[in-house]
């Protein structure tokens, strides 16, 4: 009887190492997920169902929390931590599906386009934000 | 056929359906399957909330309008559902580093995806009471 047994760690498959790129990616969704369950479990509890959850939230309820650098600090770190992880994700996602390299590479384009937007916007309005901006 | 071989022969029996590999259709791979899922929605859904978000350098009259649709019963609906989506990637993720990195994980994780499907339950029924009480009152119960 023949047993058609996956071997991943047969050595006769060829070495496909360049450099360590994909060893610190593996190590930093690891890492960048242990950060996020404290940072976005934290924020969703807070957001959604404590007190009220959403119900609550509005301008002047973002305008109390970004007073404190704490929590700025908070959604910063979750922002940039979140948007790398997840992007970081997708672009697996990407390698393992799309089956012409340039379909594969427009999606990565697309991609890191739009994690340069969401990172750069996010960080402005975290940085820049002001109470006291006009109602309309 | 020595005894490592005929052991392996057995647990790819168990752990197969005629197809002869130990992952295809087994939970641990549903468990996968889920949390690729769960992360591109969250990773999507991001995109969005940051925009949103981003209404408060607008105006807080422009913040505002949006956060209200978020306040309207099927939104808060879908609301629940990304929460129970975010928590297992969460708890998923958490088992998964502790397959990579725990000596035991690697032995215990089909027992560690029940723990975990356990966890995502106790958490969501309260959790879902809290996200829709308010809506659930206005909607039926007139005020
Ligand atoms: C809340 C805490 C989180 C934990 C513990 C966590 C954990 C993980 C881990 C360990 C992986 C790697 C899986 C693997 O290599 O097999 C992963 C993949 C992924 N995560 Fe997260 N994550 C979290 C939050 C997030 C968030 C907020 C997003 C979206 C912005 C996200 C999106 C993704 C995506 C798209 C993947 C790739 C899935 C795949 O390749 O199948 N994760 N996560």
């Amino acid at each position: 009887m023949t047993l058609a047994l996956d071997k991943p760690r047969s050595p006769r498959r060829p070495a496909a190492r360049r450099g360590n790129f994909e060893l610190a990616s593996w190590l930093f969704m690891r890492i960048s997920g242990l950060a996020l369950i404290i940072l976005v479990l934290g924020h969703l509890l807070i957001m959604n169902i404590l007190d009220g959850g959403v119900h609550r939230i509005n301008f002047a309820f973002v305008a109390g929390r970004w007073s404190s650098p704490f929590w700025q600090f908070w959604d910063l770190s979750m922002l940039w931590l979140a948007e790398i992880h997840g992007g970081n994700g997708l672009r697996t996602v990407i390698n393992d599906y799309a089956r012409k390299d340039a379909t594969r590479f427009w999606l990565k384009i697309m991609l890191y386009v739009s994690m340069v937007l969401i990172l750069a916007l996010g960080s402005y309005v975290i940085f820049t934000f002001d109470a006291t901006i006009p109602a309309n | 056929m020595s005894d490592s071989a005929s052991a392996t022969e057995k647990v790819a029996a168990r752990g197969s359906r005629r197809t002869g590999t130990l992952y295809r259709g087994d939970p641990g791979m549903w468990s996968w399957v889920a949390h690729r899922i769960t992360g591109v929605l969250t990773f999507f859904f991001l995109f969005a909330h940051v925009l949103d978000t981003a209404l408060v350098r607008v105006s807080p009259n422009a913040y505002d309008e949006v956060i209200e649709t978020y306040k309207t019963p099927i939104v808060n609906l879908i609301e629940v559902g990304l929460v129970g989506a975010v928590l297992y990637h969460a708890l998923n993720g958490l088992r998964v580093l502790l397959v990579d990195f725990w000596s035991k994980g690697p032995r215990l994780q089909k027992p560690m995806l029940w723990t975990i499907l356990g966890i995502w339950v106790v958490v969501m029924v309260p959790g879902a009471y809290f996200m829709l009480e308010r809506t659930v009152r206005e909607l039926f119960g007139g005020n």
